[in-house]
């Protein structure tokens, strides 16, 4: 069971990290809403399975943990999707190389 | 063992909340900013049950469900800051 | 209205009762019997309160195609997280962003949320906007190799299950 626990901490912990790297590295805002969305929502669902898990062997059944995870699983969309959303009503430039640019005065607005 | 793997990951995690800092600090657009708050607050719930999980302790639950909340809360009122220049209408 | 009047009128909408219940249980982190019974009465209280809020009907239809959609995303959301990391972690210029629009076949508000929701949380894609009409969604894809096979296959996997549960009704 420990090696259960420390698996999903790790998996957790590392895809919250790569989330994070992708956050200061990406070259433009449009790329940088990627990892956090992604990669930090699994991250932090994991850790909060492995204590969900933990708690459930130590002490009484747990698993209000699972109530946290997916909250995060329902909002992290909503919220990329709204900060997008602004993001290009403020006509934030993406880099050159991306594939059919949004026309910023057309219907996306 | 699970010792060791606590404190790899509150490493880990402690590392990803000073990348976000970074990326609110820098910038450069406003959205990255709201982007990087989100993130940290995030991070923060990861970090919080971590330390639960280190001290064997069940009670930063509470904390951890409370800043998930408020963060998304506080993310949606920032975009729709910038969607409409103003939060309530 | 005439079609909520024909509604129940002491459990108006079942699925948000359940859900609550489940909440107020999980919340409270306990299965015994007083929290039981306090949070069916709240379940049942709180729908009836704030029913002003809920106008729009939400009939789900082919409870199977739900169960078997919510699996397939959930294993989607796993390799998807495993891509992602692989994109994140490649060096930059490798990488071919780019936005692309997909014509929605879905007409009712919760179905096309949900889609936009699935997208969000699956493979190198965010949904970025809605037209005001409510028939085309920006994506932002983290990388694009093949545009038609992206959309073919956001169409296939996930919006022709979701138009079979939620159809507009």
């Amino acid at each position: 069971m420990e090696w259960l626990l420390s698996a999903l901490i790790l998996i957790g912990a590392g895809f919250t990290l790569v989330g994070s790297i992708g956050l200061a590295k990406l070259p433009d805002f449009y790329t940088r809403l990627h990892g956090p969305t992604k990669a930090t929502t699994l991250g932090v669902g994991a850790i909060l399975i492995a204590s969900a898990v933990y708690f459930s062997l130590h002490q009484s059944l747990s698993l209000h943990e699972l109530l946290i995870t997916l909250f995060l699983f329902i909002t992290a969309p909503v919220s990329a999707h709204l900060m997008a959303k602004a993001a290009i009503h403020i006509r934030t430039r993406s880099i050159q190389r991306t594939q059919n640019k949004p026309e910023f005065d057309s219907e996306h607005r | 063992m699970l010792d060791t793997v606590l404190q790899i990951a509150l490493a880990a995690v402690a590392l990803a909340m000073l990348l976000s800092a970074w990326r609110l600090i820098a910038g450069p657009s406003k959205p990255d900013r709201i982007l990087a708050l989100d993130t940290l607050y995030i991070n923060t719930i990861a970090l919080l049950i971590l330390l639960g999980l280190w001290l064997d302790s069940a009670l930063y639950f509470e904390a951890a469900l409370l800043i998930a909340v408020m963060g998304f809360v506080g993310t949606v009122a920032l975009s729709k800051y910038l969607l409409r220049g103003d939060i309530m209408e | 209205m005439s079609a909520n009047m024909k509604k129940s009128r002491w459990l108006p909408h079942p699925f948000l009762s359940v859900a609550l219940w489940l909440i107020w249980l999980l919340l409270n982190n306990t299965f015994s019997a007083g929290h039981m019974v306090l949070g069916a009465v709240l379940a049942i209280v709180i729908p009836i309160l704030t029913a002003g809020f809920w106008q729009e009907r939400v009939c789900v239809r082919a409870p199977m195609t739900l169960l078997k959609y919510l699996l397939v995303v959930l294993w989607d959301i796993l390799v998807a997280n495993v891509v992602v990391a692989k994109l994140i972690l490649s060096p930059n210029r490798t990488l071919q962003p780019g936005f692309f629009v997909i014509d929605l076949d879905a007409r009712h508000p919760l179905a096309i949320s949900l889609l936009a929701n699935t997208i969000s949380l699956t493979p190198g894609t965010v949904s970025c906007d809605l037209s005001k009409d409510r028939k085309q969604l920006l994506v932002h894809a983290l990388h694009l190799e093949d545009e038609a096979g992206t959309i073919a296959d956001i169409k296939t996997r996930y919006e022709a299950p979701l138009n079979k549960v939620l159809p507009p009704c």
